[in-house]
């Protein structure tokens, strides 16, 4: 496997996508520093932004050029050295537009999928849609004589599934970024039964280079982050419902999502999250994973209403987040949607309820901001949860059942083989979803 | 011993806030006051003490390089913008880097000594939070030779000094130069901490000396620095007045107010060629050692320095270049305690450029007005004790890698 020859003509399949341009950003970057080698000099490198939204492409560019401008002040201690030849570039300011300019160079934003059929590696991050994907799969790998390889960043499809469909014969694996791709340090990758080799090796070191964290998950739908997330959010809605026999959907939607974020200490609680995902994505990647799934339902009613009302999370093309189950106000949950009204409840009015119900919070508990960063943070959540265990309020029992859940899930990833161990669980959750702490512990023991 | 020709003194040091990061009320993000609002507060804080404008003759503004932070030259022509009495007055800029604000003190006393003027209203300016710190380092890098920009760190001046530091701890052992850097912040910032205008004022770190010692990261920053060495990137402006006797009868200042200047060291070394030793500061050596000659004192009479420290590294070797301590010491005189603010001779007393801040242009002035402070006992929280058999106060203000330099002796004024 030539690392450098494959990476000379790159396709990325739904460009503009919030996925997509995440993953475009870092391989035009690959790509450049490569070119920029003393021994590439004068080879020609292509990467195609392929996108059918002709408008998508445009701000795909003025994202590039933004986020090219931060990567190179970053790194321009090396890059110093890089350009160190050339005499006309002196400044900072010289060496880190010319760096922009060379990566933006690699570049070809197209409406056209033709533009692939050059290309010797596809990375794909279009919608998550098991037969558009094997369409376009096929189509590119008919009309490509270079026998291309293909990196899915499909977060449920079996992978083995597009192969046969699209008849690959193995040069298609998983390598599923996190939102937003850029930042997130994980990559799962995912291996097909009779995948080639050489495009794991080719996988390993791009992520390698890129500076990711990899997990290897076996090829069962939802993998390990969507095996995990898709599960505990389901249980958070079943919680939320079984609570509603004793109060309103609103107040147990508050006080579900209050004992994920603050009881649990996560960087947000899980109907925030599912609107952070969007809420007809997690509809959709159930709906993709629940046939494989035997002795289990991976399915809500609640998401579908939602979605019946036009009520559907996710994210503006700007980033800021949409309204879901939740109202956001610079990107802060400020009130809550009331199903039987079609209208938001403001926190403040049914918190005070909420709050009372759930009791006081556990004297050791600590915001999840103050302890992430915390080198000593094991010794923290084993003191927060001996004392949590010790408490009989309705606040606690619902945060010791969630984790022992989470924690069920997780085990269960491991005994049907998804995960290869649970550290490989947790380094998911801690990297991919920003947990704190690995749900596969034992704190509650 | 050279006297100089007439009597010549300080009064109504004004220093604005240091702005930058560290600062509560600043945020990049947001609209920042701009040269002209650093300039007219100095400017109107110091007339406002001397009885106003009518009482100026000459003005001197000492700037580094607005024309590129902020797109501004002619900058004496502010001075009428500060106050419309200064208005056809005669009026100077100066430049040396970031020794600036030093040789504006200088231009001032030599009109007072030339007797030009009897009062002159010395303020030094900049603002560089106008860009990002990668871009200000290239403009900062005027400071050096440009044509050695091309083979220079992308963090040109760290990078002076990080070699400065390499060859330092090279040969006179790494972990105590570490160390003693390591307390120079501490102490740099505990001093900032009860400075209200002071960058560092906001400071809550508990372990200072933990951040001091973290090691340097070659690969994102440079060689033999960290940040923690460094001297942020600041906004800011001080001003101040120096006058004859005459002056001071004009502004109706008494001399318990006022300090006399008793004697400044200038030296200029090439700004084409290395530093002849990287260990030592020599031409700071020279400035210092002309200033102590003049005035007719040996550093034993010195009771607080204000010194240059861009760098930690630079911080110890001057303690060297006064002759605190032995070539190689310098950090020992600093682990001993004897600059902190309690020691025998405390430094930098209002944190100094690590702690208090570093507005280029406008550091030589700070310093002055900090040494005016504290001999005339009005530095409020960061008063220190003045012994009486060490009466004298030395300022030291460095352009460039050791090259353009001042250093000036202050005594209380009798």
């Amino acid at each position: 496997m030539n690392y450098t020859e494959k990476l000379q003509n790159v396709t990325v399949l739904g460009a503009a996508g919030k996925m997509g341009s995440g993953i475009l950003l870092l391989t035009a970057i690959e790509m450049a520093d490569l070119s920029l080698k003393p021994e590439n000099k004068g080879k020609l490198f292509v990467l195609n932004a392929m996108d059918t939204s002709s408008e998508g492409l445009r701000g795909l560019m003025k994202y590039l050029k933004t986020q090219v401008l931060k990567a190179a002040e970053k790194k321009i201690v090396g890059l110093r050295d890089v350009y160190k030849d050339r005499k006309d570039l002196i400044d900072n300011s010289d060496i880190i537009n010319q760096y922009a300019e060379d990566v933006l160079f690699i570049v070809r934003p197209t409406l056209n999928i033709e533009a692939a059929y050059e290309s010797t590696v596809i990375f794909e991050a279009i919608k998550e849609d098991p037969d558009l994907k094997v369409k376009i799969f096929s189509l590119i790998n008919q009309n490509n004589k270079k026998s291309p390889w293909f990196c899915t960043n499909t977060s449920s499809i079996p992978i083995n599934l597009i192969d046969s469909k699209a008849n690959l014969g193995g040069r298609v694996l998983g390598v599923h970024f996190y939102n937003p791709p850029a930042i997130q340090k994980l990559v799962e990758i995912i291996k097909p039964a009779n995948v080639d080799n050489d495009l794991v090796e080719f996988a390993l070191m791009l992520s390698k280079n890129l500076k990711k964290i990899v997990v290897p998950s076996n090829d069962f739908a939802g993998f390990i982050g969507n095996g995990h997330f898709m599960r505990d959010a389901l249980y958070g809605i079943q919680q939320a419902e079984k609570l509603s026999e004793r109060m309103s959907l609103t107040e147990a939607v508050f006080v579900i999502n209050k004992v994920t974020q603050d009881f649990l200490i996560r960087p947000m609680g899980i109907f925030q999250l599912i609107d952070y995902v969007g809420i007809d994505v997690c509809q959709y990647i159930m709906s993709v994973m629940n046939p494989y799934l035997q002795d289990e339902d991976l399915h809500s009613s609640l998401l579908d209403k939602m979605l019946e009302l036009g009520v559907r999370g996710g994210q503006n093309s700007d980033g800021s987040q949409k309204d879901g189950f939740l109202k956001y106000e610079k990107g802060k949950p400020v009130a809550i949607y009331d199903i039987t009204k079609h209208s938001y409840t403001l926190m403040s009015e049914v918190q005070p309820k909420c709050d009372d119900l759930l009791g006081k919070l556990p004297t050791t508990i600590q915001p999840w901001k103050a302890v992430v960063g915390n080198k000593d943070k094991e010794s923290v959540f084993r003191t927060y949860y001996n004392e949590l265990k010790t408490m009989e309020t309705v606040g606690a029992e619902l945060a010791r059942n969630y984790a022992k859940r989470s924690k069920e899930i997780g085990l269960k990833l491991v005994a049907d083989k998804v995960a290869f161990n649970e550290n490989d669980v947790n380094t998911v959750l801690l990297t991919g979803f920003f947990h704190a702490y690995g749900p596969i512990n034992d704190y509650l023991i | 011993m050279t006297k100089l020709r007439r009597k010549v003194y300080m009064i109504a040091g004004y220093n604005t806030i240091s702005m930058g990061t560290g600062r509560k009320e600043f945020n990049p993000k947001k609209e920042r006051p701009g040269l002209e609002e650093y300039i007219k507060e100095a400017g109107q804080g110091v007339l406002k003490a001397i009885g106003g404008a009518q009482n100026v003759d000459e003005s001197v503004i000492g700037n580094f390089i607005g024309a590129r932070f902020n797109a501004q030259a002619n900058m004496a022509a502010f001075f009428p913008f500060i106050d419309e009495g200064l208005r056809y007055k005669p009026a100077v800029r100066v430049e040396g880097a970031c020794g600036t604000g030093a040789l504006a003190l200088v231009t001032g006393i030599r009109s007072v000594l030339a007797e030009t003027a009897e009062v002159v209203l010395v303020l030094g300016v900049e603002v560089q939070n106008t860009v990002k710190a990668i871009y200000g380092a290239d403009i900062l890098a005027a400071a050096g030779w440009a044509k050695e920009r091309k083979e220079g760190h992308a963090y040109f001046f760290p990078g002076k000094f990080s070699d400065r530091s390499k060859a330092y701890a090279q040969k006179f052992g790494e972990e105590k130069a570490r160390s003693a850097m390591a307390k120079w912040f501490q102490n740099a910032i505990e001093n900032a901490r009860l400075c209200p205008t002071a960058q560092e004022y906001h400071n809550t770190t508990k372990d200072l000396i933990a951040c001091g010692m973290n090691k340097p990261n070659p690969k994102g920053f440079v060689d033999a620095l960290n940040v923690y060495d460094c001297s942020k990137v600041s906004d800011g402006a001080s001003a101040i007045a120096i006058v004859s006797e005459e002056g001071l009868k004009r502004c109706g200042i008494s001399k318990h107010d006022a300090v006399e200047i008793i004697s400044f060291g200038q030296a200029e070394e090439d700004i084409t060629k290395a530093p002849e030793d990287l260990t030592a500061l020599t031409t700071t050596k020279v400035a210092v050692q002309k200033a102590l000659a003049d005035a007719g004192i040996t550093k034993d009479l010195i009771g607080t320095v204000e010194t240059h420290d861009c760098f930690t590294i630079a911080g110890i070797m001057a303690t060297e270049a006064i002759g605190f301590a032995e070539h190689g010491k310098g950090t020992d005189f600093v682990l001993e305690g004897n600059t902190a603010r309690n020691g025998k001779v405390p430094f930098n007393t209002t944190g100094g450029l690590v702690g208090w801040g570093h507005p280029t242009g406008a550091t030589g002035v700070h310093q002055a007005v900090t040494i005016l402070e504290q001999l005339t006992g009005k530095a409020g929280d960061a008063q220190i004790n003045i012994k009486p058999e060490r009466p004298y106060g030395l300022t030291i203000n460095m352009g460039g890698d050791d090259k353009s330099l001042v250093a000036i002796v202050y005594k209380k004024a009798e």
